[in-house]
């Protein structure tokens, strides 16, 4: 799960890494109260999963009082990338000599930690020149390894070499101990006073490691929908369109998507029901794409190479008997008794086409024709 | 590189020649006999199963089950698992058929902590062994041997190598690379997760120098850059036979994890437009849908006539 910027600064905190004072909240009131408490003036930040917030107007810089009651409710209400915000930060205002990058991944392909540093932060990834790249294996980062990274960044030795080495060391140690797959600091400032501060956080963590991390669990946040999908197995992405994509396999729900996409079709969400689809899964997966409110139509492609076609054309009867759904539904099917399959569906909202690109085509006029 | 058609098939003066033994760790739980029962029908050649407690019975009155890969490698002398625990046992399962003496091992669980996963290809290394997965449907020589959790049906021998991320997009793809006539020499499916023991890279050194390949079809997603190592490697090599890939995850959100654990493009690493474009410097075409790339590879086919 990718933790917001408030999270990932309590785990920061936790490991003694360095950082302004600021005070998440949920709703004005409670941002009046640490207004207060914190002082003007401070930067009022949206807390959304996903980058680019600043293009989006979600950082301002809050002066006084009338600022305040104006700017904060306005960044709330904001949306990041079709992400709305999920808290406001309040953090007093930096006073920033120099901003530095530093961040750990974990490099797939080298199969190690790897860490990225560089002395010209504070641009998003792609953007930031001069970069240091250096792999570090599984362990933590040592004091060795540190230093080299702090002087091929060309920081001279003196405290704010030793508060880069002291911050990384830190970092590596919070990501091992996590078994995180990115944090990022970006910017890693150096303020006037020469202290060296994160002003951002980015976290993520391997959610297949969550059984061993009791203590990240209060930093998951789902829907109802999610829980749901989760608790059937099921991986679920919420888009903003109007076809639900349903399939078996996340492959083939991505390919179905991109194919979906190319035909002027929006999605709606990602639904994959796993490698084998049952009566039971699709059936389930029915019920919880009712629950999304913008869904017009439902696009079902299923691989089964062992699944007899029939067994789905039961879930979706089933669906509509029970009054589950009453959209259409368009969807290939392909394993055996297709033939027989489409014989039990004939006259209900399901039509059955041999290829996807027909199934597509259909929902994507289907949809539009209302 | 590991000779993975020598583990698979053997060479003719082996006594055990085309039918080389596969033990299935896990082989009690519904998933492991269902898939064992399918592997069978199939004809490999599953010589034991191991279930820790379960030592002595017999897996429907036909295959021995012992309570260790120690016991039934002893046993057998196979040199090939497939794993069917749950997630979290994986480690201590990969570590008991490494420390046995597995050469090549078929990691079918889904959501094996990357740690875990790290940690299990550091002991295959030191032991010289091969892992296929996590998250895999796993490795097949059509008409031969499977050892996966893949369909029968979609698959046809032939001389076409598929490599791919995707277990169902595999099946969807090689049935379509089945029905336009091109048979499939293996089929190798690397897994979905962000680590995988057999990168793309490494399965495609596993297959390039196989006599009597045709052609090679990619089948990748978003997330990671090994499409753009396998470019990178295919043009440093040299490989000329015809080789078409398959990217699924164009319309994806960033950011976003799509089903698979590693399906995530975060910032540009990971987007399928820079997998798009190695795959165009490698002078691959790449397939808009799954369709196409029957249609693109008769095209390479003609083209290298």
């Amino acid at each position: 799960m990718q933790l917001l910027e408030f999270q990932a600064k309590e785990l920061f905190r936790e490991y003694g890494i360095g950082l302004l004072e600021s005070i998440p909240s949920t709703n004005v009131e409670e941002g009046r109260k640490h207004a207060k408490q914190l002082g003007f003036p401070f930067v009022i930040k949206i807390q959304v999963p996903v980058g680019g917030r600043g293009k989006a107007g979600g950082i301002q810089k809050c002066q006084n009082e009338d600022e305040f009651e104006i700017k904060y409710p306005q960044v709330m209400g904001l949306t990041v990338k079709g992400e709305r915000a999920r808290a406001i930060l309040l953090e007093k205002m930096a006073d920033i000599k120099k901003e530095l990058y530093l961040s750990i991944f974990l490099n797939r392909s080298k199969r190690c930690y790897t860490v990225i540093a560089s002395s010209e932060g504070g641009v998003e990834i792609e953007s930031v020149k001069n970069q240091i790249v250096k792999e570090v294996g599984l362990g933590e980062v040592s004091e060795k390894t540190a230093r080299e990274v702090a002087k091929e960044m060309g920081l001279e030795e003196g405290s704010i070499a030793d508060q880069f080495v002291d911050t990384l060391k830190k970092l590596s140690r919070l990501v091992v101990e996590k078994e995180a797959e990115l944090a990022e600091i970006n910017p890693l400032a150096v303020m006037q006073d020469g202290t060296v501060m994160a002003l951002d956080g980015k976290f993520v963590t391997d959610d297949n490691s969550n059984f061993r991390h009791e203590e990240l669990q209060k930093y998951q946040e789902k829907t109802p929908i999610e829980e749901q999908a989760e608790k059937s197995g099921f991986s679920l992405v919420e888009l903003d369109g109007d076809i639900a994509v349903v399939g078996n396999g996340a492959g083939l729900v991505m390919s179905t998507l991109d194919m979906l996409s190319d035909n002027g079709g929006r999605p709606a969400c990602f639904l994959d029901v796993g490698g084998s689809a049952t009566t039971e899964s699709v059936y389930e997966a029915l019920t919880l794409i009712s629950k999304l409110d913008r869904v017009k139509g439902i696009l079902v492609n299923l691989y089964g190479g062992i699944v007899k076609t029939t067994v789905v054309a039961e879930a979706f009867l089933r669906a509509y008997e029970n009054n589950i759904i009453d959209l259409p539904v368009f969807s290939r099917l392909k394993g055996t008794e297709s033939d027989k399959a489409k014989e039990m569906l004939q006259g209900s909202r399901t039509k059955i086409f041999d290829s996807v690109e027909e199934a597509i085509n259909a929902a994507v006029m289907g949809v539009r024709d209302g | 590189m590991a000779d993975i058609f020598g583990i698979l098939r053997g060479s003719p003066e082996d006594p055990d020649y085309e039918k080389k033994g596969v033990i299935v760790q896990g082989i009690t739980g519904s998933y492991g006999s269902l898939h064992t029962r399918n592997m069978i029908a199939y004809g490999t050649n599953v010589v034991a199963g191991v279930t820790p407690g379960k030592g002595g019975q017999k897996f429907e009155d036909s295959v021995p089950i012992y309570n260790s890969m120690q016991e039934a490698v002893e046993a057998t002398g196979a040199r090939i698992s497939i794993v069917f625990v749950p997630a979290k046992f994986f480690l201590s399962a990969a570590r008991d058929a490494l420390n046995a003496g597995i050469r090549l091992l078929v990691a079918i669980p889904e959501h094996v902590p990357i740690r875990d996963t790290m940690e299990a290809l550091a002991l295959a290394k030191e032991k010289g062994a091969v892992i296929i997965g996590p998250n895999t449907p796993g490795i097949m020589i059509p008409e031969l041997i499977k050892v996966g959790i893949m369909p029968a049906m979609p698959f046809k021998a032939g001389k076409i190598a598929v490599l791919s991320k995707s277990g169902t997009l595999l099946y969807e793809i090689s049935d379509a690379l089945t029905s336009a006539g091109f048979g499939q020499s293996i089929t190798i499916g690397v897994g979905g997760d962000p680590i995988n023991g057999t990168r793309l890279v490494d399965a495609f050194e596993m297959v390039k120098d196989l006599p009597g390949l045709d052609g090679m079809v990619v089948v990748g997603e978003i997330g990671g850059d090994s499409e753009e190592i396998l470019a990178q490697k295919i043009i440093d090599s040299g490989f000329d036979k015809p080789t078409v890939a398959y990217i699924a995850g164009r319309a994806a959100p960033k950011e976003k994890r799509m089903g698979h654990a590693g399906a995530i493009v975060m910032g540009t690493y990971g987007s399928a437009e820079s997998k798009v474009s190695m795959f165009n410097k490698a002078n691959i075409p790449v397939a808009k849908r799954p369709a196409e790339v029957p249609v693109l590879l008769a095209g390479k086919m003609e083209k290298s006539d």
